[in-house]
């Protein structure tokens, strides 16, 4: 009885250990690399690194619905360089007012997004087709509306949602932070969430529970678009300049933070909380590399080592 | 003739945290038996066989096998040892054909090429021994499931298993299928094959069994002489108490008419389908597999898109375009597949019962009220007797009869006026199976209209009071159930129009 004991008591722990594993990753990183390089843990440079992955955990917020509800959007990267770009040029070449460019540019995204999910949940094709097209076209969309140059020259009020601060605070990340609470209460607290874990789960047993799984996706693909949108925004006023390839490989870095915070590929089971994490797992080591001064080609490398091992790991846990 | 025994498990001990899936269980398998393992769901039939594969490592006890001491690390080593399990779910290869899949790994080969004309060669052996009738060429997708379970059961004979273990094998078959899997196994006891049946259909176990053992909460019951006992006294050693009836005394008390079809038609599906349904009955709809019942229901439930026929609700014409059209109506359809299509098995108790009333149970209209949430999921694990630690606990980690009460308390949850039940009781014991009937009842007693389909002809007959039969997507006649008997039914089912 007493070994049952221990044995339930180790369990207890093997699967709080396991709940955290991607916290406890994140954790060991941070204290390898304050040994490592004294300026590591300097507050200059920790609100560098969470500026830094604000953009991309913005992306990975909406990233992490799709993939919940199943899906893929590879578009993502795309249609922030578009949403930037129309916001950008609203107000340099239409003379809009800020907040109206800005409305705009989120609205693009939005429609983007809602093309998207049309695809994918009415007419039934792969997300990953349909995403990949959007990707090409979006992209296409954006050089077309620029004529493949960087629109540039805005005013303080749009320059204040990248560079501005908020006490010591960035902008981007309060923005992030903010994002972060809303679509953690979506997921956990609205019939929303329910239905995205639920269809996720099992899409017919939800259709036939009386669910609308159609509307949905739909509204998980727009809104998936109206935060890559929103990032656009903070890069292009960050940057101080619109320009049309950026985003280049965003979908890549979105969906590595998804896997790494242990969402499932497969949809129905993760959290943006563990995405957040996986975001920052990812910021921290290319921020640590860089102040170890390793060239960032081995970066790349170790980028893709460490998802392999945290998906390995992950793999190894639940088979236990 | 005392036939020799191949396999002995003795004291077979197995502990999960908190739970003692199998106390002190005794086993043991003779030569050309086949030997029934039953009991109700979570007895513990499919530890101790997966305790015998390897699957699970036992705290205590002894496996021998063929008179050896043995301790299988994994499956691969019991197949070594000349040991198959044929699972519910098939495991096969669906654009493979028939001999690739079942010399898969084991090919003869020219070279580096395969060797097609053996292996096409040693397919028919096989299948010729079996007596079974397959094209070897046949890809495995256009097989139906019974020919696809005798090419996992030709697999396991290819690779000299001598012990079989066959799990729920007839859940999916046709009457026909059956028959022919049964002569199989009679083929298969000729050649000294040994096999473990596990079915919850005892007239099966009646049909081809030696012995049976019998499991309860992962105890050792008895194991007895199929020829010196009967269903009855079975049931009794599943359940420990005895059920006087399989089926309750129904009472019926048809009033109004609530549901009307007329000429109700999905292309490929439906061909034309008008009835009725009065409230406080039971419609029981009969018909062979494949003869459009399940169809029928779902395309009053509003799952196919395309369709024409009128159907009246409380004697108005409604449109149902989605499951959510009818269940706003009042229709709930309780699905066949419980795991494919009724539960999110990643999902809690709680969160899979509330799923259909979710937007009603909402603080500030906006965000999920968990208080009333989990005394929803409270109420009906209490009314329905859900084993389960709690609201909590995941779908997935429980029993088959717990899982399909989870199912019809989200049915209920939504209070609904018409519900259609497809196969409740498939693969859930006897218990549960009564508790549903039970639950039958208290639904025509609060006045809703029941239609139950099922593949279990004296399940329709004893608790419908009408039966609607199909033949080919068509229904091919009603009958009064306290009139009608097996053969009438067979009758309809099979295109006999009774004039």
């Amino acid at each position: 009885m007493n070994k049952l004991n221990n044995d339930i008591q180790k369990k207890n722990i093997l699967e709080i250990l396991n709940k955290f594993k991607t916290g406890i990753g994140l954790l060991i990183l941070v204290i390898v690399l304050s040994f490592m390089s004294p300026y590591f843990l300097t507050i200059p440079n920790i609100l560098n690194i969470i500026r830094q992955v604000s953009i991309i955990a913005i992306v990975s917020f909406g990233m992490t619905m799709v993939i919940l509800t199943g899906g893929i959007d590879l578009s993502v990267g795309s249609m922030l360089a578009f949403s930037g770009a129309i916001s950008a040029g609203m107000m340099v070449n239409s003379g809009l007012n800020v907040f109206l460019a800005i409305f705009i540019g989120l609205a693009a995204g939005t429609a983007l997004g809602f093309f998207n999910g049309l695809a994918v949940a009415k007419a039934k094709l792969p997300a990953f087709i349909v995403t990949l097209a959007m990707m090409t076209i979006a992209r296409g969309f954006t050089l077309i509306y620029t004529n493949g140059r960087p629109i540039s020259g805005f005013n303080e009020t749009f320059r204040f949602f990248g560079a501005g601060y908020l006490g010591r605070i960035p902008i981007p990340v309060v923005i992030m932070f903010m994002f972060l609470v809303i679509i953690y209460i979506l997921l956990k607290k609205t019939p929303f969430g329910r239905y995205i874990y639920a269809i996720g789960g099992n899409e017919t047993a939800t259709k036939l529970s009386g669910i609308n799984t159609e509307k949905i996706k739909v509204a998980v693909y727009a809104l998936n678009g109206f935060l890559a949108a929103v990032s656009g925004i903070i890069l292009t006023s960050r940057l101080n300049s619109a320009q049309p390839m950026s985003g280049e490989g965003y979908e890549l870095d979105a969906i590595a933070a998804v896997v790494l915070g242990g969402t499932s590929l497969s949809g129905g089971s993760g959290t943006v909380i563990g995405t957040i994490v996986g975001a920052l797992i990812i910021a921290v080591l290319n921020n640590g590399l860089n102040l170890l001064n390793v060239s960032s080609f081995y970066q790349l490398v170790a980028k893709g080592a460490v998802i392999l091992l945290a998906v390995f790991l992950d793999r190894k846990s639940q088979q236990q | 003739m005392a036939k020799e025994t191949v396999l002995e498990m003795k004291n077979i001990t197995k502990t999960f945290p908190g739970v003692k899936a199998l106390d002190k269980v005794d086993f043991s398998l003779k030569k050309g038996e086949v030997h029934a393992l039953v009991g109700e769901n979570g007895a513990g039939k499919s530890t101790l066989m997966k305790v015998l594969n390897g699957i699970h490592p036992r705290d205590e006890g002894k496996i021998i096998l063929k008179g050896e001491p043995v301790e299988f690390e994994n499956t691969k080593e019991a197949q070594k040892a000349g040991l198959a399990i044929i699972h519910q779910e098939l495991e096969l290869i669906p654009y493979l054909n028939v001999a690739e899949n079942i010399f898969l790994g084991r090919e003869d080969r020219n070279g580096i090429f395969i060797n097609y004309q053996k292996l096409y060669q040693k397919t028919e052996e096989v299948l010729d021994m079996l007596g079974v009738d397959i094209d070897p060429k046949a890809q495995i997708k256009d097989l139906n499931i019974g020919s696809q379970q005798m090419v996992e059961i030709a697999k396991a004979v290819s690779q000299n298993a001598d012990i079989l273990v066959m799990d729920e094998p007839t859940s999916s078959l046709t009457n026909q299928e059956i028959d022919i899997l049964f002569e199989l196994i009679a083929r298969l006891k000729e050649q000294e094959i040994a096999i473990v049946y596990i079915s919850h259909r005892l007239e099966e176990v009646f049909e081809i069994c030696d012995r049976v053992t019998v499991l309860r909460d992962g105890q050792f019951v008895g194991e007895v002489e199929t020829s010196n006992t009967n269903e009855d006294q079975l049931i009794k050693m599943m359940v420990g108490r005895t059920i006087e009836d399989r089926f309750p005394e129904m009472n019926f008390n048809p009033t109004d008419e609530i549901l009307k079809i007329e000429n109700l038609t999905v292309p490929d599906e439906i061909n034309s389908a008008s009835f009725s349904l009065k409230k406080g009955e039971i419609l029981g709809i009969a018909g062979l597999m494949g003869s459009g019942r399940t169809e029928l229901a779902k395309a009053i439930f509003g799952v196919f898109k395309e369709k024409s026929g009128d159907i009246y609700y409380r004697g108005k014409k409604i449109e149902i375009k989605s499951p959510a059209d009818a269940i706003n109506n009042g229709i709930y359809y309780l699905s066949e597949n419980r795991k494919e299509e009724g539960l999110v098995l990643g999902l809690s108790v709680a969160n899979n019962i509330s799923v259909s009333v979710l937007k009603s149970m909402l603080k500030a209209n906006t965000f999920i009220d968990s208080n009333a949430e989990n005394n929803l999921a409270r109420k009906y694990i209490e009314d329905l007797k859900i084993k389960t630690p709690s609201e909590k606990q995941l779908v997935k980690n429980l029993s088959g009869g717990n899982q399909q009460k989870v199912v019809i308390s989200k049915l209920l949850s939504t209070k609904p006026e018409v519900v259609i039940f497809d196969e409740p009781t498939r693969g859930i014991d006897v218990g549960a199976k009564r508790e549903i009937y039970n639950l039958m009842q208290e639904l025509i007693d609060d006045g809703v209209a029941v239609i139950l389909i099922s593949s279990e002809l004296p399940e329709v007959l004893n608790l419908s009071n009408r039966i609607i039969v199909m033949h080919e997507k068509k229904i091919m006649g009603e009958l009064d159930a306290a009139e009608a008997d097996q053969e009438a039914v067979m009758k309809l089912a099979t295109g006999r129009r009774n004039q």
